[in-house]
Parts: structure tokens; C-alpha cells; sequence
């Protein structure tokens, strides 16, 4: 049942990224175009810009697959996602721009002055960078053999290919036509298939979302199962599924328990409660205090705001950001929701992830409409793919062309752009397992307990000494990732162990700040003589002209 | 006009004026008593340093004040989903409560938020530019 519409929809958006990023190289006339676009960008266009750019796969698909698997207790990545940039707005948007730093490790040499630090700030938005690229690649190599029943390496090569030669030869100032178009498409690709949905729900007699005999098959399905799990049968018998296995189901059939996945009904619907479930209640504030300050220390978000003419538009532009995202996330939940009523199957072959692309075809059918918003849908989520990996490698190529490579040219950030976009595709060529959602938080995590402490100490404590700042990133970031390759790659745990590795960021940003501060003030005496005149330029108006 | 002006080569005729170009931000900052604040702020000397202290820890203060907001409107729902479990069950135009508040409400709140900040802290900064630019006031 290949839908014919879906890849030219795919091909359509790729060509138009590329097409727009073309336009802006003709404009892109100097090194200043090329990497900043001179930083004369409208708040309105660097608001859909930076919009498009952070709505991720995690974002498009994730959160969706995350409602329909887990229910209500998930809700909290996409106002997560959405805070975060008011945690930018309040502590670090006008300071940071009017500092004048492009990268993280602009900022730590500007303000502390220490080469030791540049490099640590390096290696970390590297690695934030690359955590981040992995998963993206990835959902592009699973959407695509999903809707287009390709082999995974394609989607993940296509996206990989396509990113890094528009990265590499239109800079800067193509990115952001280019992300502010992805925007208003990634909108329009939830928005309006979620129309058709609320009026077929309708349509149908407003099917129950939970219905007190937990979920059922509304059609005769057959499920191929991708992840191995126990499965309790409505009769009581427990069954063992590993990949490669055939269920069939008739229509009106229930879905059996499968472990791992709220399916019942109560668990879905209600948030968890205290004494029985310590651990969630901690996850939770984890996964909240994670996606709150994490956002600020991604490194392609920040290298946005450098293109604002000024700290007071950097302000606004912000909480456009704030605005735009917000709209946004609504949607994503509602495709979660109705993903239990038209797509059940999902809990069971464990492909949530897949609820947003496969949904309009299975709730309006194999008609004309139905196919044509399956290929807008899946053309919004290319879209995510591809701009939020662009932001990403423009990010990081500029931290390698000018860190590693040494070289502000434009020739040598495009050798650092294939340098940068070529290694998660080998990693995302060879890890195919990982969990897109778990993967992004876990970068969030990381990026909140090192780049977070050192912005908000570095733009409001005067106190704040080189010692004190390598120390609390090296011990906070660095419990951070030990906590990723746990997860990622250590032993399957269980109890407070997994949580506590799972969700770090309750402990580990706490623990960054101590040390920052802690260190900062046994060698106070070490804090940069230029304090007063780099807080003087940090926080002065620009109608104030010194 | 232009035309009729006399050879300015020719003869010991005096000069004219050279055009002095005047902007209006130019004559504001003639105003002795704002260039020396600003000189003041330049050059780290006490003053200097106390109005940039002041402003800093006004911002500082706001963006606290809201974060607080925002932890005791956001953060306290867990918490209080977790002591009072009925909360969830209650249900408002048939969605239970919690789906309402997270998927809903919560962004407007933080929208609401955020345009308070960029307001108020762009009123500390003209409060800042008002001293600087007109210390006797």
C-alpha cells in the first residue's frame, strides 16, 4: 500500500531547501554573510529561524510516540522544550548577544579569558552537537523506510548528504531563510492533517480515548513486532514476542497488555502518584529541570542569537521564539491522543515514534485525502530532519573550524562542515537502536549541567574564576555523560540506579553549580581583573552609547 | 543659490564656512553632565561601577522574581498532582484535568511570562539610560 504522494513530498522539500539555500549563497556575498548574515536579521524572520531549527525530530515525531506510549506524565518534554526558552529569555538572551560571542567557547574566553576553558567548552559543544545529530539521522533512516519502505541507511544518508552541502556551501545567511520556511511547514504538516482528524474523530461518533475495557482494534490488523517484549493476553495468558513476529488481530479485538507501555487506562490518563511512585515523581522534576536550562546551553541555539543587531532585539526575539514553539507543541499531543483510538497496533510493534506519520492514513483511510496528508506529514517531518541538523552542524562546524582548525575562513568551514556532519553518520550508520526521545533528552541533561551553570554565573557572578568554571563543567558535564554511556551503552539496570541514569539532570545540575561556585570562591583571587568592564558590556542598553 | 556663489580660487576672497553637518543626537550629547556619567561608566570609576552594580542586580532580581513564578506554576504541579490525586480524575469539559493544564495552558502561561519580562526589563534599562543621560534627575 505504497502512498504514491510521499516521495515526491520528500523530494519537494528537499529541493526547496536546497533551492533556498542556493538564493541565499547568490546573496551571500561576504565572510560576514556567510557566517552571521551580518547580523541584520529581523527579529521575525531569526524567530521562525530559531523556531524551525529547534523543532526536531524528537519534537515532530517524538513527543507524539512518547503520549501515546506513556500518557500524561510525558507532557512534560513539550513544556519543557517550551520553557526552556524563557529560561534563555530571562537569564541569558540580551547579555549574551551584547557580549558579542559567537560560540560557547567565544563566550568562556571573553569573559574568564582562559584557552584551558576555550577547549574543555569545545570538546563539550562537540559532543552535545553530535549527541544531538545521531538521533536525527536516525529517524530520517526510519520515516523513510516506514512511509517509503526503504532500507534504513537511504533516509539517514539522503538527510546527512543534503545538510552538509548546504550547510557547507550556503553559510549562514541561507540557514536562515531556509529554517524559517522549515517552520511555518513543520506547523502546517501538524496543523492541518490534525483538522481532518478532529472531524473523522467526530465523524465516527467521538470514539472513547480510553475506554473502560482498555484499548481496541477498530479494524482487523496485523502486527509485526520490532521490539522484543511480554505481552498479557485479555484471558490472562503472558506471552514472550521478539522481533520478526506476526500477530493478528480482529476488528473489535482488545490489545493485550504490553509490558513497558501504559496501557492501562489509569496509568495513561493520571499523573503518578506520590509513596507508590517515588521514582516517576523524580523523573519527572529531572526530565523538568533538564529541558528548562538545557535549551540555553545547546550550541545551535545559541549561535542564533549572535545574528540579533542588538541585545534588545535579541530579547524579542526570543520570546517570539517562545510564542512560535509554543503554538507548536499543542498539536503533537493531540496526535498522541488520537494515536490510541486509530493506531493501537503501535503499542505493540513498539514503532510509536512512527504515530505522526502513519496516523492520517490508518484514521481517513487509503483515499485521495488521506494519502495526500500522509505525504504532507511525512514532507514536515524531512523538514525536521534536515533543519534541525543543519543547525546543528553549522554549530558545530563553526566551534571546529575556528577551535580546531584555526582558521576563521570560509574554506575552512567548509572542510569543517564535512569534518563535522561525517562523523554522526558513520555513528548513526552503526547504532541503529537507540531511543530518538531518550537520546535528545539525555543531550539536554548534559548541556544543563555544563553549559547552563557557566552562562548564568558567567553573565551574573562576578565572582566567577576560570578554576571554578573548568572544575563545575568537568564534574557536572562529566557526571552528565557518564550518565548517556550508561544508558546508552552500560548494562540494563533497574530501581533507582536506572533512574537516577536515566534522568541525571536532578543531581548532576546541582552538583555543577556547587562546584562552579564552591571552586569560584576557595581561588576568588584568580577571577579576570577585567570583571566590571566585560558586566559593564554585558548588561549596559544600547541607547547608552559609551 | 549654489551657482551664484563666487569663485572661491580667484583672488583673496575669504572662504566660505566649511558645511558643518548637525544631528540631533549630537546636540544631546553636548550636554556636559551625561558625558561625564557616561565617561564615568567608560571608565570603571565608582560611580561608574555602583550605576552598572544597580543594574545588574535590578535584572538579576526580575528575572528571579519570574523564574520563581514559574517553578511555584509550573514546577508545584507534579507535586501537587502527586498529594492530591483526585485532581487528575476531575475532569473539565470531558479532559481531565492535567492533560488541560500540561498541553494546554501551560504555554500561554509561559508566554504570558516571558512578555512580562521583556517589558519590565526593558523598563529597568530606560530607568538605567534616564540616569545615565540625565544625572540631576
Amino acid at each position: 500500500m505504497a502512498n504514491e504522494f510521499v516521495v515526491p513530498a520528500i523530494v519537494a522539500v528537499t529541493l526547496v531547501t536546497v533551492g533556498i539555500g542556493f538564493y541565499g549563497l547568490r546573496l551571500a556575498r561576504t565572510t560576514s554573510d556567510f557566517l552571521v548574515a551580518s547580523r541584520a536579521i529581523s527579529p521575525t524572520w531569526n524567530a521562525a529561524a530559531i523556531g524551525g531549527e529547534y523543532l526536531s525530530a524528537a519534537s515532530f515525531l517524538g513527543i507524539a510516540g512518547l503520549v501515546l506510549k506513556y500518557g500524561v506524565d510525558v507532557l512534560w518534554y513539550p513544556v519543557g522544550f517550551a520553557a526552556g526558552y524563557l529560561a534563555l529569555l530571562l537569564f541569558v538572551a540580551a547579555p549574551l548577544r551584547r557580549s558579542g560571542a559567537f560560540t560557547l567557547p567565544d563566550f568562556c574566553e571573553l569573559r574568564l579569558g582562559s584557552r584551558r576553558l576555550r577547549i574543555l567548552a569545545t570538546a563539550f559543544v562537540i559532543f552535545i552537537g553530535w549527541l544531538y545529530l545521531v538521533p536525527q539521522l536516525q529517524g530520517a533512516g526510519l520515516t523513510l523506510a516506514t512511509v517509503a519502505g526503504s532500507p534504513y541507511p537511504v533516509g539517514a544518508l539522503l538527510v546527512a548528504a543534503v545538510v552538509t552541502a548546504n550547510v557547507a556551501l550556503g553559510g549562514m545567511r541561507a540557514i536562515t531563510f531556509v529554517q524559517a520556511f522549515q517552520y511555518w511547514l513543520k506547523l502546517t504538516a501538524l496543523a492541518v492533517p490534525v483538522i481532518f482528524l478532529a472531524l473523522q474523530w467526530q465523524a465516527d461518533g467521538r470514539p472513547a480515548v480510553t475506554p473502560p475495557d482498555g484499548p481496541t482494534f477498530r479494524v482487523a490488523t496485523t502486527v509485526v513486532v520490532e521490539h522484543r517484549a511480554t505481552l498479557t493476553l485479555p484471558d490472562g495468558d503472558v506471552r514472550e514476542v521478539r522481533p520478526g513476529d506476526e500477530l493478528t488481530f480482529a476488528a473489535g479485538d482488545p490489545v493485550p497488555d504490553v509490558s513497558g507501555v501504559a496501557t492501562d487506562a489509569g496509568d495513561w490518563l493520571l499523573p503518578s502518584a506520590a509513596g507508590d511512585d517515588d521514582r516517576g515523581l523524580f523523573a519527572t522534576y529531572s526530565l523538568i529541570l533538564a529541558t528548562f536550562l538545557g535549551t540555553m546551553g545547546l550550541p545551535h541555539v545559541l549561535v542564533r542569537f549572535y545574528t540579533n543587531p542588538d541585545g534588545a532585539a535579541a530579547r524579542r526575539t526570543t520570546l517570539v521564539v517562545l510564542a512560535l514553539v509554543g503554538v507548536f507543541y499543542l498539536l503533537p499531543t493531540l496526535y498522541g491522543v488520537l494515536g490510541r483510538i486509530y493506531t493501537p497496533q503501535l503499542l505493540l510493534s513498539g514503532q510509536t515514534d512512527a504515530v505522526v506519520v502513519l496516523l492520517p492514513g490508518a484514521a481517513l483511510g487509503e483515499g485521495l485525502v488521506g494519502r495526500l496528508l500522509a505525504a504532507l506529514v511525512a514532507a514536515g517531518a524531512f523538514a525536521a530532519f534536515l533543519s534541525t541538523s543543519s543547525g546543528l552542524l553549522t554549530s558545530v562546524a563553526g566551534v571546529i573550524s575556528t577551535d580546531v582548525l584555526g582558521r576563521g575562513s570560509v574554506r575552512g568551514f567548509r572542510l569543517a562542515t564535512v569534518i563535522a556532519g561525517g562523523v554522526p553518520t558513520v555513528l548513526a550508520l552503526h547504532v541503529s537502536g537507540l531511543d530518538v526521545s531518550q537520546v535528545v533528552g539525555l543531550a539536554f541533561a548534559v548541556a544543563a549541567s555544563s553549559f547552563c551553570p557557566l552562562l548564568v554565573l558567567g553573565i551574573w557572578w562576578r565572582g566567577l574564576t576560570d578554576v571554578g568554571a573548568t572544575a563545575g563543567v568537568m564534574v557536572g558535564g562529566g557526571a552528565a555523560i557518564g550518565a548517556v554511556l550508561v544508558t546508552v551503552v552500560g548494562p540494563p539496570l533497574s530501581g533507582w540506579p536506572a533512574t537516577l541514569t536515566a534522568q541525571p539532570a536532578a543531581w548532576t545540575v546541582p552538583l555543577a553549580f556547587t562546584v562552579m561556585v564552591a571552586v569560584s570562591m576557595a581561588t576568588r583571587r584568580r577571577a579576570p581583573a577585567d570583571v566590571a568592564a566585560t558586566m559593564l558590556r554585558l548588561h549596559t542598553p544600547e541607547t547608552v552609547r559609551l | 543659490m549654489a551657482k551664484q556663489l563666487p569663485d572661491v580660487g580667484s583672488g583673496g576672497a575669504v572662504p566660505p564656512p566649511r558645511r558643518a553637518r548637525i544631528v540631533l543626537a549630537d546636540i544631546t550629547r553636548q550636554d556636559s553632565r551625561a558625558e561625564r556619567t557616561r565617561a564615568e561608566l567608560a571608565q570603571q570609576t565608582q560611580v561608574g561601577e555602583a550605576l552598572v552594580r544597580g543594574l545588574v542586580r535590578a535584572q538579576l532580581a526580575l528575572a528571579l522574581r519570574l523564574s520563581l513564578v514559574v517553578a511555584i506554576g509550573l514546577g508545584g504541579l507534579p507535586w501537587l498532582f502527586a498529594i492530591a490525586p483526585s485532581l487528575g480524575r476531575t475532569t473539565v469539559a470531558g479532559v481531565n484535568l492535567p492533560w488541560l493544564l500540561l498541553g494546554v495552558a501551560s504555554f500561554p502561561f509561559l508566554i504570558g511570562v516571558g512578555w512580562a519580562y521583556v517589558r519590565l526589563a526593558e523598563r529597568n534599562e530606560q530607568d538605567f539610560t534616564d540616569l545615565v543621560q540625565r544625572p540631576e534627575r
